[in-house]
């Protein structure tokens, strides 16, 4: 079984985002052990980029900072290497396109592989183009996370079909942030998901405010249900 | 020029979040069903005309070519076009799409304010709402351009975010779509983005080089030898390179900004000093760190201060059909203040990069041979700018 499968044993699993490197990595690393003893099922890193163009302000702004204070993809990698000494829940890379293009595809996955990363998330790299990055992820042993988002409509099956780990639906239109409310409808989604893979679904991308946030678990519309925390 | 997959050899493609999927799909089988309908090309054309001005002049630039002694130089007048660039070109090309596509609201980025007025202007005539998305270093360097889109009735949104300039425009009005795309259409004013709007931007500026082509042969009978133009994203230039790239007799030049010079990081020259990577919804030549960071570029010129390049200009890079070569702050400076006294044309200072290099190629020519400026805007909106340069201290 991989270990991002085993984050959704319960049936439920709660994801937590985190920045790396904002305001610095030590601060990250204590970030992720707080998020796993808090219960957190699978932690997802973000590799700061300089243009996070799926962003909103709130990790935009933490993208900035980190990269002002020098944090870099190789610094990230020693910093997995280490949580990887106590922290055994799966852990997955989100970062954009050209910050694993740049450093090399196939280093990148080894550097994963080595480290103890499970998964990459990037959402610059629809259905379309992820014929460059996904066999090579695959080959390493890592998930190549796909999203789907309320105007996916058709390409809802095509999508899920070829789904690895678990498949990311963006609960609402727009950048990441801080929302009053979420008008997707998310079961509807999920429905469209179930009837073409058994793969465990996470609503993310757009967090509502903390205390809508803690309703999600409540309404499972699909056997598992993860409720990653943004910014 | 393009395969299915908007790739130009490894370059291009759809490097954008799931949530814009469709709205490209659905824009890239708008754009050909109108491109095959006569009713769009006529009712473009009859704007083109009758509204923008064009066909904009070919013009024998006489004094120059005799001030420089070799190749006779001609220039395409594109700053004579309403709103002054070759901006208007793309703009009521895609403003036309958008409201065939039921769309009732445009937004756009802008460098220089060039593109964002003439969205301001296609939204004030075709009766749609519109928002410009410019950053913050920009509409200070170019406040007058503000006020023009604010009078035209557009919306002016500075962005504060990273360097404050073209880049991060295109980032914020990326973001914006992905919030709204049932009503809005995303009019992008350069020849880069994801498929398929370098070719759209392309095709809709391929009227320049079809001029070029047709005005020449009616006053010299040939092709030319040399056609020049600058290069940010790449749209005039693509627009004046286009109808000549089958013809491998004519050299296409791209003139990029420099700013204090290649081997400074105060520059925007992407084919100098970027490399292959992945931005902005396409894969082409980026100026960028060792760890694919976005390098914050420099140019005097807001409208090429932007560390990538077209897709198109990446691979007629790499297959040697076009040249590339960067041009400073300075030369551009230079060549500004040169062609408004030489010929009584004060060019835009992104234009001014393609007369530096002229005023340097021109002179290595015989006298028989031709060569074409793409003159891509005017230069007032620079007037302030350069007058501070030289270090005059004027209000605007």
């Amino acid at each position: 079984m991989s270990n991002i499968k085993r984050a959704f044993d319960h049936g439920k699993a709660f994801i937590a985002f985190i920045t790396c490197g904002d305001p610095d990595l030590a601060t990250t690393a204590a970030c992720v052990r707080e998020a796993v003893r808090g219960g957190a099922d699978l932690i997802e890193l973000g590799i700061p980029f300089s243009d996070p163009t799926a962003e909103g302000p709130v990790i935009q702004a933490a993208n900035e900072r980190a990269i002002k204070d020098g944090v870099t993809t190789d610094g990230i990698f020693q910093l997995v290497q280490e949580l990887r000494k106590d922290v055994t829940v799966p852990m997955v890379f989100m970062t954009y396109a050209n910050v694993v293009y740049s450093y090399g595809i196939k280093r990148f996955f080894e550097r994963c592989v080595e480290t103890g990363i499970d998964g990459m998330i990037l959402p610059d790299v629809p259905y379309e183009e992820k014929e460059e990055f996904a066999p090579a992820c695959r080959a390493h042993g890592l998930s190549f996370i796909s999203l789907i988002a309320p105007t996916s409509e058709h390409r809802v099956a095509m999508i899920a079909k070829e789904a690895e780990g678990f498949l990311y639906i963006v609960s609402s239109m727009g950048v990441t942030g801080v929302r009053s409310e979420i008008t997707t409808d998310i079961g509807a989604m999920v429905k469209l998901v179930r009837e073409n893979t058994s793969i465990p679904c996470a609503v993310g991308l757009a967090s509502p405010r903390p205390n809508r946030r803690r309703r999600w678990p409540t309404s499972p519309t699909g056997p598992s249900w993860a409720a990653p925390s943004c910014g | 020029m393009t395969n299915p997959n908007g790739r130009f050899g490894v370059h291009g493609g759809q490097y954008i979040p799931e949530t814009l999927m469709n709205a490209v799909i659905e824009l890239e089988a708008a754009y050909n069903a109108a491109k095959a309908d006569p009713t769009f090309q006529a009712e473009l054309t009859e704007l083109f005309n009758e509204y923008a001005g064009r066909p904009s002049r070919l013009y024998f630039a006489k004094r120059m070519t005799a001030d420089l002694g070799g190749a006779k130089i001609y220039l395409k007048r594109e700053d004579l076009n309403h709103t002054g660039a070759h901006k208007i070109n793309n703009v009521l090309g895609q403003a036309l799409l958008a409201k065939r596509m039921g769309k009732t609201r445009l937004i756009a980025e802008t460098g220089a304010g060039q593109h964002g007025v003439a969205t301001a202007t296609a939204a004030a005539l075709m009766g749609m709402e519109c928002v410009v998305y410019m950053g913050v270093e920009d509409t200070i360097r170019q406040a007058l351009n503000v006020y023009r889109m604010r009078l035209l009735g557009a919306e002016v949104i500075p962005v504060e975010t990273g360097t404050g300039t073209l880049k991060d425009a295109v980032s914020a009005a990326m973001r914006e779509w992905t919030n709204r795309i049932t009503d809005t259409h995303y009019c992008l004013g350069s020849v880069m983005g994801p498929h398929p709007f370098p070719t759209i931007v392309r095709d809709f500026q391929a009227v320049i080089s079809q001029e070029i082509k047709s005005q020449l042969m009616e006053k010299e009978g040939r092709l030319p030898d040399a056609v020049l133009a600058c290069v940010g994203g790449g749209s005039n230039a693509i627009g004046a390179f286009y109808h000549f790239i089958e013809d491998k007799s004519v050299r296409l030049i791209g003139c990029e900004a420099a700013g204090r010079g290649v081997d400074t990081f105060e520059t925007a020259a992407t084919i100098a000093t970027g490399r292959l990577g992945i931005f902005h919804g396409m894969k082409s030549y980026f100026c960028q760190d060792e760890y694919g960071q976005i390098a914050p570029v420099y140019s005097i010129s807001a409208g090429l201060d932007y560390p990538g390049i077209g897709p198109e200009h990446a691979w007629l890079h790499d297959t040697g059909r076009a040249e590339y070569v960067p041009v400073t702050d300075d030369e551009a400076v230079n060549a500004f203040e040169y062609l408004s006294r030489m010929e009584g044309i004060i060019p835009a200072i992104e234009s001014a990069h393609a007369v530096a290099h002229a005023m340097k190629l021109a002179p290595t020519m015989s006298r028989d041979q031709i060569m074409v400026i793409n003159i891509s805007g005017r230069g007032d909106k620079d007037c302030a700018a350069i007058a501070r340069y030289r270090g005059e201290n004027i209000s605007e």
